[in-house]
């Protein structure tokens, strides 16, 4: 076969000298702890910051308040706010992955009374067993979720559109749900309220979780590590992994010593940090987490792979629904009471700032559901703060507003050079 | 060439409305051959592209593959056969990294995970046994050049082992350099028996690489021309029919010959 090339006759055979030869401008990760930092100044100049800002930001609102007044580092404010939080953290983990697909979500504030009011009325009044109505309550919001993506995924309605109609009409049929009672008080031995308030009172509980949870850490990235190097790909160090350990470790134990010095470890935060963990395991290490990254990366590229991806928006919204509920369980619990002014307020808003505060991007395909966690613990710290001193709900609103512009400014700007860098 | 074609089409129609965007157009293709498919805008390359993709499945005519008449009217079809395609906009997700998106839809697990690590270490192999070069399987394919996600995505379409690839405009939006990239990569494609459809608009490149180049024009077939026995100039009068008549006529005459 005549192989003349005409003018790139040069590099007639596959150039034998292309797979070896190192091109200085590769990115070669230097060993050891060096490589690791000048990694890390490389990511902040091309604008992956991640969760560094949230980060700063807790650390700056700490400091703050409790500079301005003692009580608000105590081991009770802090105790308090680890419980105060679940609620509106879990509500933001659905919006978080609503966000990955590019997408906004802004029912998740009815829908989380809604599904209150379906408990309260289901069990409270019509005596229904109290596991049951739980569970009716929560599959009530994944139906909410599949009916929204249903309108949005198959008929092509525009997401904020969708669930804009349906904030206005679930909380329209919370309040026919709850009929003339307007509030149903729920006991302090309803399973709702006890999902609550139960803690651990044994400083061993806090301590034990902290200790499992840093040693399944240690675990994995050692047996990822040993799996990585007997198969000759790159692998993470063992100094970085012990690094990682150690901070991990420092943030856990420091944690579960402030709520031992108070009550104990919360039941309502132990469940919130295994959910985190196991829905963290589902976007980075399923098929399904890669899916929803893809659709929210590039939607014909996903559809062209063979992603289904009407499948992954409907279920990503039922997704969104579920924890709704789950939330809205949480801050039944928390007033133990389902009213007409359930999931009303500013709880919409305080959900998407958590999510987009807490690293997560509005412009889909980049973000982790524990930005959910970071980012209830900024809007949490805030109001707790701003309670102590007795700043009034109008200036908290303001305070939380420019809270939420500021998280998508730092977004949008790091976007910008993370595209100026050739990272996005 | 005296074996079986793998992919052999003939008289494919297909109209649009009040369109006829393809009328019996006809083609082979070759293991370890590439087939530049050329013409004008308009000529219905695309259309001819989609009608073997499975996108727009033809109204008339017969596709082959590797002798046996088979109907293609999914996408999915033209995959389980055994033909790739790579569109002009690759359809990568830039968020995801190189080795995510070379096993997007196809992933690697183990026990219900993904298996990153064997499918890290697939990435590097394929990589190297093409001699891409990039800076790291791990980086967001946003961070690479046009070069680089064209060879990406050509590289993607390997991940299923086909045997016919499709690539359309593969070197339209490339600097110099990284065209050469690109058609290195075409080459090593044929050498490693794949039969290869190039698309292209580009003469330089299609005389380059391409073992056999189909002419269209106005949904028709305009003459098969064979590299080592034709000219830039030849193609190009047929690609805007200037020599209609001449080569044309000749060419249906050989393949009816040859029938």
């Amino acid at each position: 076969m005549s192989r003349d090339r005409g003018p790139d006759a040069s590099a007639q055979e596959p150039a034998p000298d292309a797979v070896p030869a190192v091109d200085t401008r590769l990115l070669v990760r230097e060993e050891g702890l060096k490589g690791y930092l000048t990694e890390f100044r490389r990511k902040m100049r091309s604008g992956e910051l991640g969760s560094l800002p949230v980060v700063i930001a807790v650390i700056i609102i700490w400091t703050v308040f409790g500079s301005l007044d003692s009580t608000f580092l105590s081991a009770q404010n802090l105790s308090d706010l680890s419980q105060q939080i679940v609620g509106t953290g879990m509500i933001a983990v659905g919006i978080v992955f609503v966000l990955l697909l590019g997408e906004i979500d802004l029912s998740v504030g009815s829908v989380s009374g809604l599904c209150a009011a379906l408990f309260a009325v289901l069990n409270v009044l019509n005596g229904m067993n109290e596991w049951l109505a739980l569970l009716v309550a929560l599959a009530g919001g994944a139906a909410v979720g599949l009916i929204h993506g249903f309108f949005f995924a198959k008929v092509g309605v525009p997401a904020f559109v969708v669930t804009l109609a349906g904030n206005l009409a679930w909380n329209g049929l919370m309040l026919q749900v709850l009929g003339t009672s307007g509030t149903v008080n729920i006991p302090g031995e309803s399973i709702v309220s006890k999902l609550y308030s139960t803690i651990f009172h044994s400083p061993a509980a806090a301590y034990v979780t902290a200790a499992v949870g840093v040693g399944l850490f240690l675990a994995a990235s050692l047996l990822d590590a040993r799996r990585r190097r007997a198969a000759r790909v790159p692998f993470r160090p063992v100094a970085e992994i012990v690094l990682r350990t150690v901070v991990i470790a420092a943030i856990a134990f420091a944690a579960a010593y402030i709520l031992n010095q108070y009550r104990g470890l919360p039941l309502a935060l132990l469940i919130f940090l295994i959910l985190l963990v196991v829905l963290d395991f589902v976007l980075r290490r399923t098929t399904y987490g890669r899916q929803i990254f893809a659709v929210g990366g590039n939607i014909e590229g996903a559809r062209r792979a063979g992603i289904s991806v009407p499948f992954i928006r409907m279920t990503v919204f039922m997704v969104a629904g579920t924890m709704a509920a789950a939330g809205g369980i949480f801050l039944a619990g928390q007033i133990q009471s389902a009213s007409q002014t359930s999931g009303g307020g500013n709880l919409l808003m305080n959900v998407i700032a958590a999510a987009v505060i807490g690293g997560t991007s509005l412009f889909g395909g980049r973000g982790s559901v524990w930005s959910a966690l970071l980012g209830a613990l900024v809007i949490g710290s805030i109001q707790s703060g701003m309670n102590i001193m007795g700043v009034s709900n109008a200036v908290q609103f303001m305070i939380t507003g420019s809270v939420l512009l500021a998280a998508v400014v730092v977004d949008s700007l790091s976007r910008r050079t993370q595209k100026a860098a050739g990272r996005a | 060439m005296p074996e079986t074609p793998v992919l052999t089409l003939r008289g494919i129609s297909k109209r649009f409305g009040a369109v006829q965007a393809l009328s019996g157009f006809d083609l082979e293709v070759h293991s370890g051959e590439v087939v530049a498919l050329v013409g004008d805008n308009g000529a219905g390359k695309s259309t001819a592209v989609k009608a073997i993709a499975g996108v727009n499945p033809p109204d008339e005519g017969v596709i082959e593959w590797e002798g046996r008449p088979v109907s293609i009217n999914r996408p999915h079809d033209a995959q389980n056969l055994g033909i790739a395609t790579v569109y002009q906009d690759l359809a990568l997700c830039d968020n995801l990294d190189v080795v995510a998106n070379l096993f997007l839809g196809r992933e690697l697990r183990r026990f219900g995970v993904l298996d990153e690590v064997r499918m890290d270490k697939r990435s590097r192999q394929l990589l190297d046994t093409l001699s891409i070069r990039i800076p790291s399987v791990r980086i967001p394919v946003a961070s690479l050049s046009g070069g680089q996600r064209q060879t990406v995505a050509i590289a993607r379409s390997l991940i299923g082992e086909p045997k016919v690839v499709i690539l359309d405009e593969p070197t339209a939006a490339l600097g110099v350099e990284q065209t050469a990239e690109v058609l290195d990569l075409v080459e090593r494609l044929r050498d490693r028996g794949l039969g290869t459809i190039l698309i292209s608009h580009n003469m330089v490149d299609v005389m380059a690489v391409a073992d056999r180049i189909a002419v269209m024009r106005l949904g028709r077939n305009n003459g098969f021309f064979d590299k080592r026995a034709t000219t830039t100039e030849e193609i190009i009068s047929a690609i805007t029919g200037a020599t209609e008549s001449a080569v044309t006529r000749r060419q249906a005459r050989k393949r009816e010959e040859e029938r």
